[in-house]
């Protein structure tokens, strides 16, 4: 089972076609949401509903077009890192912007 | 080791780790992540701080020549996708329209760029202009913000295209094959994070109503 799944990993998973244009299907229905959405004041929550919209983007992207989903633990961990690395960042920075 | 033996077998004398190229872009895309992240976080603390001259600066902007852009970076996308899937399934001449149509809509990004910011520059908005210096602080660090954030994501396109190029040579003259593909699929991940940078540079400069 091991060396089955090892197997699989050396030949490279092949996502199929259809797949990649559901998902771009999912990314263009999001873009025109987004495009609607800014139409409309919702006030606060704007940007909020924007920033939520480009995220699922991101997944959808990072997930199936850039094959994260079938990778070695290894490339999830590296890329939960780098990303809680950049939040860190922004927190620590919006935290000295607030109460300087 | 059978993982040893079996790329021996397969390819010949030549060894090779394409996991560990992957790994190698990917760390390389996480440079670029905080590259832009960077600038990201000016933005946002500038954003925080200047909200009305950032709105009243961002209606400048032209929304339909953003969207069409991303629609065409989000297809360009899936071609490139498509195009990793046919070579792997062998099919090399599927893999080659699916590159060179990516390389087109990247050229189609670049045109439409190029015409968007001449389009600002004839109105008198470019960084040091007369017209720049004479706006609110807000404004200007927007209209800053926004050349350098959107040239260094159209020089990455620009890049794209060169290394796209090349691998579509590779690809032609057989140096891409589908049983040694890594390089197509790590140009391909390139491809996808500039994709990614402009699903949150569209939202962010183009869509402040």
């Amino acid at each position: 089972m091991d060396n089955q799944e090892h197997k699989n990993e050396h030949e490279h998973h092949i996502t199929p076609y259809s797949t990649y244009v559901y998902v771009w299907l999912g990314l263009i229905a999001l873009t025109s949401i987004t495009v609607t959405i800014a139409g409309i004041s919702l006030g606060d929550y704007t940007l909020a509903v924007a920033l939520l919209i480009a995220a699922v983007k991101s997944y959808l992207v990072i997930n199936i077009f850039m094959h994260i989903k079938y990778e070695e633990l290894i490339f999830k961990v590296f890329l939960i890192l780098s990303g809680l690395t950049l939040l860190v960042i922004f927190a620590l920075t919006f935290f000295d912007f607030t109460y300087r | 080791m059978s993982h040893n033996e079996q790329a021996v077998e397969s390819h010949g004398h030549v060894h090779r780790d394409d996991v560990g190229a992957k790994m190698g872009m990917w760390l390389f895309l996480f440079t670029e992540l905080l590259l832009f992240g960077g600038m990201f976080l000016i933005y946002a603390v500038y954003r925080f701080q200047y909200p009305e001259q950032f709105h009243f600066a961002g209606m400048e902007l032209n929304t339909t020549i953003g969207t069409i852009n991303t629609i065409i970076l989000l297809t360009s996308s899936l071609t490139v996708a498509l195009s990793i899937t046919a070579l792997q399934k062998g099919n090399k001449f599927l893999s080659i329209i699916m590159l060179t149509i990516t390389i087109g809509f990247a050229l189609f990004f670049m045109v439409n760029k190029y015409f968007e910011w001449s389009a600002k520059v004839s109105h008198g908005i470019y960084p040091g202009s007369e017209e720049m210096l004479n706006k609110q602080n807000g404004e200007i660090l927007f209209f800053g913000l926004y050349y350098v954030m959107t040239g260094l994501h159209g020089l990455h396109v620009l890049i794209g295209i060169v290394l796209l190029t090349f691998i579509l040579v590779m690809i032609i003259k057989d140096k891409i094959i589908s049983t040694d593909l890594v390089k197509l699929e790590n140009s391909g991940l390139y491809w996808h994070l500039v994709d990614l940078i402009w699903i949150f540079l569209f939202p962010l400069f183009y869509l402040i109503q």
